[in-house]
Protein backbone atom coordinates (compact mmCIF):
# COMPACT_ATOMS: atom_id res chain seq x y z
CA UNK A 1 0.00 0.00 0.00
CA UNK A 2 0.81 4.03 -0.64
CA UNK A 3 2.31 4.90 2.14
CA UNK A 4 5.69 6.38 4.04
CA UNK A 5 7.04 10.14 4.06
CA UNK A 6 9.84 11.60 3.29
CA UNK A 7 11.27 13.78 6.23
CA UNK A 8 12.94 17.38 5.48
CA UNK A 9 16.15 15.42 6.37
CA UNK A 10 16.00 13.04 3.36
CA UNK A 11 15.51 16.16 1.48
CA UNK A 12 18.48 17.58 2.77
CA UNK A 13 20.31 14.55 1.53
CA UNK A 14 18.92 14.14 -1.11
CA UNK A 15 20.59 17.36 -1.87
CA UNK A 16 23.77 16.78 -0.36
CA UNK A 17 23.55 13.58 -2.46
CA UNK A 18 23.18 15.66 -5.74
CA UNK A 19 26.25 17.78 -4.51
CA UNK A 20 28.23 14.97 -4.31
CA UNK A 21 27.24 13.23 -7.77
CA UNK A 22 27.95 16.89 -9.65
CA UNK A 23 31.50 17.29 -7.80
CA UNK A 24 32.17 13.77 -8.62
CA UNK A 25 30.46 14.09 -12.17
CA UNK A 26 32.01 17.62 -12.73
CA UNK A 27 33.79 16.75 -15.91
CA UNK A 28 31.82 14.01 -17.06
CA UNK A 29 29.33 17.11 -17.76
CA UNK A 30 31.53 19.37 -18.90
CA UNK A 31 32.44 16.72 -21.69
CA UNK A 32 28.95 16.39 -22.66
CA UNK A 33 28.48 19.73 -22.91
CA UNK A 34 31.87 20.25 -24.94
CA UNK A 35 30.31 18.15 -27.69
CA UNK A 36 27.29 19.96 -27.95
CA UNK A 37 27.33 22.85 -26.12
CA UNK A 38 30.01 25.38 -24.20
CA UNK A 39 31.92 23.09 -21.85
CA UNK A 40 30.66 24.82 -18.80
CA UNK A 41 27.75 22.47 -17.58
CA UNK A 42 29.38 20.21 -15.43
CA UNK A 43 32.04 22.92 -13.81
CA UNK A 44 28.28 25.66 -13.18
CA UNK A 45 26.45 22.72 -11.35
CA UNK A 46 29.05 21.44 -9.34
CA UNK A 47 29.47 25.72 -8.59
CA UNK A 48 25.95 25.99 -7.65
CA UNK A 49 25.72 22.73 -5.27
CA UNK A 50 28.45 23.70 -3.49
CA UNK A 51 27.14 27.27 -2.88
CA UNK A 52 23.63 25.30 -2.10
CA UNK A 53 25.43 23.32 0.54
CA UNK A 54 27.28 26.15 2.07
CA UNK A 55 24.04 28.19 2.30
CA UNK A 56 21.43 25.55 4.26
CA UNK A 57 24.62 24.90 6.17
CA UNK A 58 24.99 22.86 9.38
CA UNK A 59 21.02 24.18 10.34
CA UNK A 60 18.90 24.02 7.64
CA UNK A 61 15.35 25.50 8.16
CA UNK A 62 12.80 22.69 9.10
CA UNK A 63 10.14 23.84 6.73
CA UNK A 64 10.06 22.16 3.01
CA UNK A 65 9.27 25.78 1.54
CA UNK A 66 11.72 27.76 3.48
CA UNK A 67 14.86 25.17 2.63
CA UNK A 68 13.58 24.94 -0.91
CA UNK A 69 13.36 28.74 -1.56
CA UNK A 70 16.91 29.18 -0.09
CA UNK A 71 17.99 26.08 -2.51
CA UNK A 72 15.94 27.84 -5.68
CA UNK A 73 17.46 30.92 -4.69
CA UNK A 74 20.91 30.06 -4.05
CA UNK A 75 21.29 28.19 -7.63
CA UNK A 76 19.63 31.27 -9.54
CA UNK A 77 22.23 33.34 -8.00
CA UNK A 78 25.25 31.53 -8.48
CA UNK A 79 24.67 29.33 -11.75
CA UNK A 80 23.61 31.64 -14.36
CA UNK A 81 23.26 30.06 -17.92
CA UNK A 82 20.15 28.64 -18.66
CA UNK A 83 20.58 25.78 -15.93
CA UNK A 84 20.55 28.50 -12.96
CA UNK A 85 16.89 29.88 -13.86
CA UNK A 86 15.67 26.44 -14.94
CA UNK A 87 17.03 24.45 -11.77
CA UNK A 88 16.44 27.33 -9.51
CA UNK A 89 12.62 27.48 -10.32
CA UNK A 90 12.66 23.56 -10.34
CA UNK A 91 13.28 23.98 -6.63
CA UNK A 92 11.11 27.34 -6.18
CA UNK A 93 8.16 25.75 -7.36
CA UNK A 94 8.70 22.21 -5.36
CA UNK A 95 9.02 24.40 -1.96
CA UNK A 96 5.74 26.56 -2.53
CA UNK A 97 3.99 23.60 -3.55
CA UNK A 98 5.24 21.47 -0.25
CA UNK A 99 4.28 24.26 1.90
CA UNK A 100 5.84 24.97 5.40
CA UNK A 101 5.31 21.50 6.59
CA UNK A 102 8.53 19.37 7.74
CA UNK A 103 7.44 16.12 5.87
CA UNK A 104 5.96 14.97 2.88
CA UNK A 105 3.80 12.20 2.39
CA UNK A 106 3.56 10.50 -1.17
CA UNK A 107 0.91 12.52 -2.75
CA UNK A 108 2.69 15.90 -1.43
CA UNK A 109 6.28 14.87 -2.97
CA UNK A 110 4.19 13.69 -6.42
CA UNK A 111 2.66 16.97 -6.42
CA UNK A 112 5.89 19.21 -5.57
CA UNK A 113 7.88 17.05 -8.20
CA UNK A 114 4.91 18.06 -10.58
CA UNK A 115 5.19 21.63 -9.80
CA UNK A 116 8.82 21.69 -10.34
CA UNK A 117 8.68 19.88 -13.65
CA UNK A 118 6.12 22.87 -14.59
CA UNK A 119 8.36 25.28 -13.28
CA UNK A 120 10.99 24.17 -16.04
CA UNK A 121 8.54 24.15 -18.74
CA UNK A 122 6.92 27.51 -18.20
CA UNK A 123 10.59 29.01 -17.54
CA UNK A 124 12.06 26.81 -21.02
CA UNK A 125 9.12 26.20 -22.80
CA UNK A 126 10.64 22.90 -23.89
CA UNK A 127 8.96 19.91 -25.37
CA UNK A 128 9.44 16.48 -24.96
CA UNK A 129 11.86 15.50 -27.84
CA UNK A 130 13.87 18.63 -27.78
CA UNK A 131 16.68 17.22 -25.94
CA UNK A 132 17.43 18.93 -23.21
CA UNK A 133 16.45 18.37 -19.27
CA UNK A 134 12.79 17.92 -19.37
CA UNK A 135 13.44 15.10 -21.64
CA UNK A 136 14.46 13.45 -18.33
CA UNK A 137 12.71 14.84 -16.00
CA UNK A 138 8.84 14.80 -17.17
CA UNK A 139 9.24 10.78 -17.49
CA UNK A 140 10.41 10.32 -14.38
CA UNK A 141 7.74 12.54 -12.69
CA UNK A 142 5.39 11.02 -14.72
CA UNK A 143 6.80 7.22 -13.42
CA UNK A 144 6.61 8.54 -9.72
CA UNK A 145 3.18 9.08 -10.07
CA UNK A 146 2.10 5.85 -11.68
CA UNK A 147 4.03 4.10 -9.03
CA UNK A 148 2.44 5.92 -6.23
CA UNK A 149 -0.89 5.22 -8.02
CA UNK A 150 -0.33 2.33 -8.05
CA UNK A 151 0.29 1.77 -4.57
CA UNK A 152 4.36 2.01 -3.83
CA UNK A 153 6.09 3.18 -1.14
CA UNK A 154 8.59 5.99 -1.60
CA UNK A 155 11.31 4.56 -1.64
CA UNK A 156 9.91 2.05 -4.58
CA UNK A 157 8.37 5.38 -6.64
CA UNK A 158 11.55 7.25 -6.45
CA UNK A 159 13.50 4.66 -7.36
CA UNK A 160 11.27 3.73 -10.76
CA UNK A 161 11.30 7.72 -11.53
CA UNK A 162 15.30 7.39 -11.37
CA UNK A 163 15.04 4.57 -13.67
CA UNK A 164 12.45 6.66 -16.17
CA UNK A 165 15.03 9.66 -15.97
CA UNK A 166 18.13 7.67 -16.90
CA UNK A 167 15.60 6.38 -19.99
CA UNK A 168 14.98 9.55 -20.71
CA UNK A 169 18.50 10.68 -20.26
CA UNK A 170 19.50 7.78 -22.72
CA UNK A 171 16.44 8.22 -25.39
CA UNK A 172 18.08 12.23 -25.72
CA UNK A 173 21.26 10.38 -27.62
CA UNK A 174 19.88 10.43 -30.88
CA UNK A 175 17.35 13.23 -30.69
CA UNK A 176 18.45 16.52 -32.65
CA UNK A 177 18.64 19.39 -30.39
CA UNK A 178 15.62 21.67 -30.69
CA UNK A 179 16.42 24.51 -27.57
CA UNK A 180 19.37 26.07 -26.32
CA UNK A 181 23.13 26.25 -27.36
CA UNK A 182 22.58 22.75 -28.40
CA UNK A 183 20.17 23.46 -31.17
CA UNK A 184 22.36 25.60 -33.14
CA UNK A 185 24.25 22.48 -34.15
CA UNK A 186 21.68 21.06 -35.62
CA UNK A 187 22.18 17.24 -37.17
CA UNK A 188 25.10 17.84 -35.19
CA UNK A 189 23.58 17.48 -32.31
CA UNK A 190 22.71 13.64 -32.84
CA UNK A 191 25.05 11.24 -31.63
CA UNK A 192 25.33 12.72 -28.13
CA UNK A 193 23.60 12.85 -24.75
CA UNK A 194 21.92 15.89 -23.48
CA UNK A 195 24.18 17.45 -20.51
CA UNK A 196 21.13 18.78 -19.33
CA UNK A 197 19.16 15.25 -19.25
CA UNK A 198 22.08 13.93 -17.45
CA UNK A 199 22.28 16.02 -14.53
CA UNK A 200 18.91 15.55 -14.22
CA UNK A 201 19.21 11.55 -13.88
CA UNK A 202 21.56 12.21 -11.38
CA UNK A 203 19.17 14.61 -9.27
CA UNK A 204 16.47 11.94 -9.58
CA UNK A 205 19.19 9.41 -8.49
CA UNK A 206 20.02 10.91 -5.31
CA UNK A 207 16.44 11.46 -4.43
CA UNK A 208 15.93 7.43 -4.96
CA UNK A 209 19.06 7.28 -2.68
CA UNK A 210 18.12 9.52 0.06
CA UNK A 211 14.83 8.30 0.68
CA UNK A 212 15.89 4.33 0.26
CA UNK B 1 46.20 24.00 -21.50
CA UNK B 2 48.71 27.34 -21.07
CA UNK B 3 47.38 30.10 -19.72
CA UNK B 4 48.24 33.14 -18.34
CA UNK B 5 46.13 32.55 -15.57
CA UNK B 6 46.40 31.87 -11.34
CA UNK B 7 43.58 28.98 -10.84
CA UNK B 8 40.83 28.40 -13.35
CA UNK B 9 38.12 28.95 -10.57
CA UNK B 10 39.53 32.62 -9.94
CA UNK B 11 39.87 33.81 -13.57
CA UNK B 12 37.14 35.79 -13.56
CA UNK B 13 37.85 37.62 -10.05
CA UNK B 14 41.00 38.17 -11.05
CA UNK B 15 40.60 39.50 -14.27
CA UNK B 16 38.21 42.03 -12.74
CA UNK B 17 40.97 43.11 -10.69
CA UNK B 18 43.39 44.18 -13.65
CA UNK B 19 40.27 45.57 -15.04
CA UNK B 20 39.76 48.36 -12.29
CA UNK B 21 43.81 48.37 -12.15
CA UNK B 22 43.79 50.23 -15.86
CA UNK B 23 40.63 51.68 -15.62
CA UNK B 24 41.04 54.23 -12.92
CA UNK B 25 37.99 55.49 -15.05
CA UNK B 26 35.86 52.72 -14.37
CA UNK B 27 34.16 51.11 -11.12
CA UNK B 28 34.33 47.89 -10.34
CA UNK B 29 31.94 45.89 -7.63
CA UNK B 30 33.92 42.63 -7.42
CA UNK B 31 30.84 41.24 -5.45
CA UNK B 32 28.43 41.96 -8.15
CA UNK B 33 31.15 41.32 -10.95
CA UNK B 34 29.54 44.94 -12.58
CA UNK B 35 31.95 47.47 -14.11
CA UNK B 36 30.10 50.96 -14.32
CA UNK B 37 31.46 53.66 -15.67
CA UNK B 38 33.60 56.17 -13.07
CA UNK B 39 30.75 58.80 -13.04
CA UNK B 40 26.79 58.28 -12.46
CA UNK B 41 24.56 58.12 -15.02
CA UNK B 42 23.28 61.74 -15.89
CA UNK B 43 19.80 62.40 -14.66
CA UNK B 44 17.51 62.04 -17.46
CA UNK B 45 19.62 60.03 -19.64
CA UNK B 46 18.43 56.11 -20.63
CA UNK B 47 20.98 53.71 -18.82
CA UNK B 48 22.17 50.75 -20.82
CA UNK B 49 23.48 47.94 -19.55
CA UNK B 50 24.51 44.68 -21.02
CA UNK B 51 26.13 41.60 -20.01
CA UNK B 52 27.04 38.25 -20.94
CA UNK B 53 29.21 35.56 -20.47
CA UNK B 54 32.45 36.43 -19.74
CA UNK B 55 35.35 35.43 -22.25
CA UNK B 56 34.47 37.89 -25.31
CA UNK B 57 36.52 40.62 -23.93
CA UNK B 58 36.28 43.35 -25.04
CA UNK B 59 32.35 42.50 -25.07
CA UNK B 60 30.76 44.02 -22.52
CA UNK B 61 33.03 45.54 -20.00
CA UNK B 62 35.47 47.33 -22.23
CA UNK B 63 32.75 49.19 -23.88
CA UNK B 64 31.09 51.11 -20.68
CA UNK B 65 32.05 54.52 -20.89
CA UNK B 66 31.23 57.80 -22.30
CA UNK B 67 28.75 57.14 -25.27
CA UNK B 68 28.36 53.37 -25.28
CA UNK B 69 26.94 51.53 -22.01
CA UNK B 70 26.93 52.64 -18.49
CA UNK B 71 27.17 49.45 -16.82
CA UNK B 72 28.06 45.75 -17.82
CA UNK B 73 27.33 42.43 -15.71
CA UNK B 74 30.26 39.57 -16.24
CA UNK B 75 29.03 36.20 -15.92
CA UNK B 76 31.23 32.99 -15.30
CA UNK B 77 33.78 32.14 -18.72
CA UNK B 78 30.81 31.53 -21.15
CA UNK B 79 27.80 31.43 -18.90
CA UNK B 80 25.32 34.67 -18.53
CA UNK B 81 25.39 36.34 -15.48
CA UNK B 82 22.87 35.90 -12.65
CA UNK B 83 19.03 38.15 -12.14
CA UNK B 84 20.27 39.29 -8.82
CA UNK B 85 23.79 40.93 -10.62
CA UNK B 86 21.46 42.58 -13.84
CA UNK B 87 18.51 43.45 -10.68
CA UNK B 88 21.81 45.26 -9.15
CA UNK B 89 23.29 46.76 -12.84
CA UNK B 90 19.45 48.32 -13.61
CA UNK B 91 19.44 49.77 -10.08
CA UNK B 92 22.29 51.33 -9.41
CA UNK B 93 22.77 52.64 -13.53
CA UNK B 94 18.88 53.71 -13.29
CA UNK B 95 18.94 57.89 -13.39
CA UNK B 96 14.99 57.87 -13.64
CA UNK B 97 14.96 57.80 -17.24
CA UNK B 98 14.62 53.85 -17.25
CA UNK B 99 17.41 51.29 -18.52
CA UNK B 100 17.87 49.28 -21.87
CA UNK B 101 19.19 45.83 -21.39
CA UNK B 102 20.86 44.69 -24.37
CA UNK B 103 21.06 40.87 -24.75
CA UNK B 104 22.28 38.60 -26.59
CA UNK B 105 20.24 36.15 -27.81
CA UNK B 106 21.37 32.79 -25.97
CA UNK B 107 19.13 30.98 -23.99
CA UNK B 108 20.91 31.58 -20.76
CA UNK B 109 21.08 35.26 -21.32
CA UNK B 110 17.40 35.76 -22.42
CA UNK B 111 16.46 34.00 -19.36
CA UNK B 112 18.24 35.45 -16.76
CA UNK B 113 17.57 38.84 -17.96
CA UNK B 114 14.45 37.92 -17.98
CA UNK B 115 13.96 37.61 -14.30
CA UNK B 116 16.01 40.43 -13.54
CA UNK B 117 13.43 42.68 -15.43
CA UNK B 118 10.95 41.41 -13.53
CA UNK B 119 12.57 41.71 -10.14
CA UNK B 120 14.00 45.37 -11.13
CA UNK B 121 10.48 46.34 -11.84
CA UNK B 122 8.72 44.86 -9.24
CA UNK B 123 11.32 45.38 -6.11
CA UNK B 124 12.15 49.46 -7.33
CA UNK B 125 10.16 50.62 -10.19
CA UNK B 126 12.66 50.98 -12.64
CA UNK B 127 11.63 50.73 -16.32
CA UNK B 128 13.07 48.19 -18.26
CA UNK B 129 12.92 47.84 -22.07
CA UNK B 130 14.29 44.88 -23.74
CA UNK B 131 16.16 44.02 -27.35
CA UNK B 132 17.52 40.79 -28.44
CA UNK B 133 19.76 40.81 -30.51
CA UNK B 134 20.23 37.28 -32.72
CA UNK B 135 22.09 38.44 -36.04
CA UNK B 136 23.66 35.41 -36.69
CA UNK B 137 22.68 34.11 -40.33
CA UNK B 138 24.59 30.31 -39.32
CA UNK B 139 21.41 29.32 -37.60
CA UNK B 140 19.53 28.83 -40.68
CA UNK B 141 16.46 26.57 -39.16
CA UNK B 142 15.33 28.70 -36.40
CA UNK B 143 12.01 26.99 -36.27
CA UNK B 144 13.74 24.72 -34.38
CA UNK B 145 16.06 26.08 -32.77
CA UNK B 146 15.74 29.13 -29.90
CA UNK B 147 16.20 31.20 -32.90
CA UNK B 148 19.19 32.96 -34.34
CA UNK B 149 22.11 33.74 -31.80
CA UNK B 150 22.96 37.38 -30.75
CA UNK B 151 26.56 38.25 -32.24
CA UNK B 152 28.32 40.98 -33.70
CA UNK B 153 25.68 43.23 -34.05
CA UNK B 154 25.55 43.49 -30.24
CA UNK B 155 28.90 45.62 -30.62
CA UNK B 156 27.59 48.08 -33.44
CA UNK B 157 24.31 48.21 -31.75
CA UNK B 158 25.95 49.34 -28.44
CA UNK B 159 27.43 51.97 -29.96
CA UNK B 160 24.95 53.46 -31.78
CA UNK B 161 22.45 53.08 -29.11
CA UNK B 162 24.45 54.30 -27.06
CA UNK B 163 25.31 57.68 -28.84
CA UNK B 164 21.36 58.64 -28.96
CA UNK B 165 21.21 57.84 -25.45
CA UNK B 166 24.20 60.35 -25.07
CA UNK B 167 22.03 62.50 -27.29
CA UNK B 168 18.85 62.64 -25.18
CA UNK B 169 16.59 60.07 -26.76
CA UNK B 170 13.83 58.90 -24.35
CA UNK B 171 13.37 55.07 -23.27
CA UNK B 172 11.55 54.10 -25.95
CA UNK B 173 12.99 56.43 -28.73
CA UNK B 174 15.99 53.53 -27.51
CA UNK B 175 14.51 50.97 -27.35
CA UNK B 176 12.84 51.28 -31.12
CA UNK B 177 16.51 52.44 -32.47
CA UNK B 178 18.18 49.26 -30.84
CA UNK B 179 15.32 46.99 -32.46
CA UNK B 180 15.85 48.89 -35.76
CA UNK B 181 19.67 48.55 -35.62
CA UNK B 182 19.46 44.42 -34.89
CA UNK B 183 17.27 44.05 -37.67
CA UNK B 184 19.08 45.20 -39.96
CA UNK B 185 22.13 43.52 -39.19
CA UNK B 186 23.60 40.20 -39.99
CA UNK B 187 26.86 38.16 -39.18
CA UNK B 188 28.18 35.09 -39.62
CA UNK B 189 31.47 33.38 -37.93
CA UNK B 190 34.07 30.96 -38.53
CA UNK B 191 36.76 29.12 -36.78
CA UNK B 192 40.30 27.35 -37.55
CA UNK B 193 40.85 26.53 -34.07
CA UNK B 194 38.67 25.67 -30.60
CA UNK B 195 39.40 27.67 -27.41
CA UNK B 196 39.85 26.10 -23.96
CA UNK B 197 37.13 26.92 -21.15
CA UNK B 198 39.89 27.49 -18.44
CA UNK B 199 37.61 25.55 -15.93
CA UNK B 200 37.39 22.78 -18.79
CA UNK B 201 40.98 22.36 -19.00
CA UNK B 202 41.09 21.21 -22.71
CA UNK B 203 39.63 22.49 -25.78
CA UNK B 204 36.15 22.40 -27.09
CA UNK B 205 35.88 20.74 -29.45
CA UNK B 206 39.08 19.13 -31.69
CA UNK B 207 39.66 20.42 -35.50
CA UNK B 208 42.11 18.32 -37.96
CA UNK B 209 44.37 20.81 -39.20
CA UNK B 210 43.30 20.92 -42.39
CA UNK B 211 39.55 21.48 -41.62
CA UNK B 212 37.76 24.57 -40.27
CA UNK B 213 34.10 25.14 -38.60
CA UNK B 214 31.83 27.73 -40.50
CA UNK B 215 29.08 29.09 -38.54
CA UNK B 216 30.20 29.32 -35.07
CA UNK B 217 29.16 31.68 -32.24
CA UNK B 218 30.99 33.12 -29.62
CA UNK B 219 31.05 30.01 -27.31
CA UNK B 220 33.47 27.90 -28.34
CA UNK B 221 30.92 25.70 -29.47
CA UNK B 222 31.14 23.54 -32.80
CA UNK B 223 29.65 25.52 -35.90
CA UNK B 224 27.31 24.30 -38.29
CA UNK B 225 29.50 22.69 -40.83
CA UNK B 226 33.01 21.39 -40.80
CA UNK B 227 34.46 21.95 -44.30
CA UNK B 228 37.84 21.69 -45.69
CA UNK B 229 40.32 24.76 -44.95
CA UNK B 230 40.16 26.83 -47.31
CA UNK B 231 42.47 30.61 -48.66
CA UNK B 232 40.92 33.62 -47.37
CA UNK B 233 39.13 34.86 -50.44
CA UNK B 234 37.17 31.62 -49.73
CA UNK B 235 36.80 32.03 -46.52
CA UNK B 236 35.47 35.99 -46.86
CA UNK B 237 33.20 34.28 -49.62
CA UNK B 238 31.32 31.60 -47.74
CA UNK B 239 30.82 34.59 -44.78
CA UNK B 240 29.16 36.64 -47.07
CA UNK B 241 27.40 34.81 -49.31
CA UNK B 242 25.03 33.70 -46.15
CA UNK B 243 25.07 37.51 -45.24
CA UNK B 244 23.75 38.34 -48.64
CA UNK B 245 21.61 35.71 -49.27
CA UNK B 246 19.39 36.64 -46.20
CA UNK B 247 19.37 40.35 -46.40
CA UNK B 248 19.21 42.90 -48.91
CA UNK B 249 22.25 45.53 -48.39
CA UNK B 250 22.60 47.28 -51.39
CA UNK B 251 20.00 49.99 -51.21
CA UNK B 252 22.33 52.02 -48.53
CA UNK B 253 25.50 52.87 -47.22
CA UNK B 254 26.47 49.83 -44.65
CA UNK B 255 28.78 49.41 -41.95
CA UNK B 256 31.14 46.48 -41.72
CA UNK B 257 32.84 44.62 -38.83
CA UNK B 258 35.69 42.13 -39.52
CA UNK B 259 36.07 40.63 -35.80
CA UNK B 260 38.72 38.20 -34.76
CA UNK B 261 37.92 35.54 -32.45
CA UNK B 262 40.62 36.37 -30.33
CA UNK B 263 42.81 34.15 -31.40
CA UNK B 264 43.75 35.47 -35.33
CA UNK B 265 46.52 37.98 -35.23
CA UNK B 266 45.97 41.95 -36.80
CA UNK B 267 47.41 41.25 -40.30
CA UNK B 268 45.42 37.97 -40.92
CA UNK B 269 42.11 39.98 -39.95
CA UNK B 270 43.23 42.76 -42.01
CA UNK B 271 43.50 40.16 -44.70
CA UNK B 272 40.36 38.69 -44.27
CA UNK B 273 38.63 42.21 -44.29
CA UNK B 274 40.66 42.81 -47.91
CA UNK B 275 38.53 39.95 -49.16
CA UNK B 276 35.56 40.85 -47.79
CA UNK B 277 35.64 44.46 -48.84
CA UNK B 278 36.67 43.22 -52.49
CA UNK B 279 33.57 40.78 -52.28
CA UNK B 280 30.62 43.80 -51.15
CA UNK B 281 31.73 46.18 -54.11
CA UNK B 282 31.22 43.42 -56.17
CA UNK B 283 27.45 42.87 -55.23
CA UNK B 284 26.79 46.65 -55.47
CA UNK B 285 27.52 47.34 -51.78
CA UNK B 286 28.44 50.67 -50.60
CA UNK B 287 30.64 50.36 -47.42
CA UNK B 288 30.38 53.80 -45.38
CA UNK B 289 32.14 52.66 -42.24
CA UNK B 290 34.25 49.89 -41.21
CA UNK B 291 35.70 48.24 -37.95
CA UNK B 292 39.15 45.85 -37.94
CA UNK B 293 39.81 43.83 -35.23
CA UNK B 294 38.75 41.88 -31.45
CA UNK B 295 35.47 43.48 -30.71
CA UNK B 296 33.20 40.12 -29.73
CA UNK B 297 35.65 37.01 -29.21
CA UNK B 298 35.75 34.03 -27.87
CA UNK B 299 38.38 33.56 -25.63
CA UNK B 300 41.71 32.23 -27.81
CA UNK B 301 39.53 30.77 -30.59
CA UNK B 302 41.38 31.18 -33.84
CA UNK B 303 38.69 32.91 -36.77
CA UNK B 304 36.89 35.69 -37.46
CA UNK B 305 33.58 37.29 -38.06
CA UNK B 306 31.32 39.64 -40.46
CA UNK B 307 28.89 41.61 -39.15
CA UNK B 308 27.23 43.83 -41.53
CA UNK B 309 25.13 46.68 -40.95
CA UNK B 310 22.49 48.68 -43.03
CA UNK B 311 22.83 52.22 -41.96
CA UNK B 312 21.34 55.60 -42.91
CA UNK B 313 22.03 59.07 -41.50
CA UNK B 314 21.09 58.60 -38.59
CA UNK B 315 22.79 55.68 -37.74
CA UNK B 316 25.79 57.34 -39.45
CA UNK B 317 25.59 60.27 -36.93
CA UNK B 318 25.09 58.22 -33.97
CA UNK B 319 28.32 55.92 -35.54
CA UNK B 320 30.31 58.83 -35.26
CA UNK B 321 29.53 60.77 -32.34
CA UNK B 322 32.41 60.27 -29.57
CA UNK B 323 33.10 57.54 -27.36
CA UNK B 324 35.00 56.68 -24.60
CA UNK B 325 35.95 53.60 -23.69
CA UNK B 326 38.73 50.85 -23.11
CA UNK B 327 37.61 48.80 -26.07
CA UNK B 328 36.61 51.66 -28.68
CA UNK B 329 37.06 55.22 -28.71
CA UNK B 330 37.21 58.28 -31.25
CA UNK B 331 36.53 61.86 -31.44
CA UNK B 332 37.39 62.40 -28.02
Amino acid sequence: MAGGTVTIDQLVRWLSRFDALMAENRSYLTELDSAIGDADHGSNMARGMTAVMEKIGATPSTAVDELFKQVGMTLVTSVGGASGPLYGTFFLRFGSTAGPVAELDAGALAASLRAGLGGILARGKAELGDKTMFDAMSPAVDALDAEIAAGADIATATAGAAAAAVAGRDATEPLVARKGRASYLGDRSAGHLDPGATSTAFLFQALAEAVA
Amino acid sequence: MKKLINDPENVLADSLVGVEAAHPELRVDHVNRIIYRGEPTKPGKVALISGGGSGHEPLHGGFVGFGMLDAACAGEVFTSPTPDQMQEATKVADAGAGVLHIVKNYTGDVMNFEMAAELAEADAGVKVETVVTNDDVAVEDSTWTAGRRGVGVTVLLEKIVGAAAEAGADLTAVGALARKVNAQGRSMGMALTSCTVPAAGKPTFEIPDDMMEMGVGIHGEPGRHRVPLAPAASIAQQLVEPILHDFDFTDGPSIVMLNGMGGSPLIELYLMYGEVKKILEKSGITVARSLVGNYITSLDMAGCSVTILKADDEILRFWDAPVNTAGLRWGV
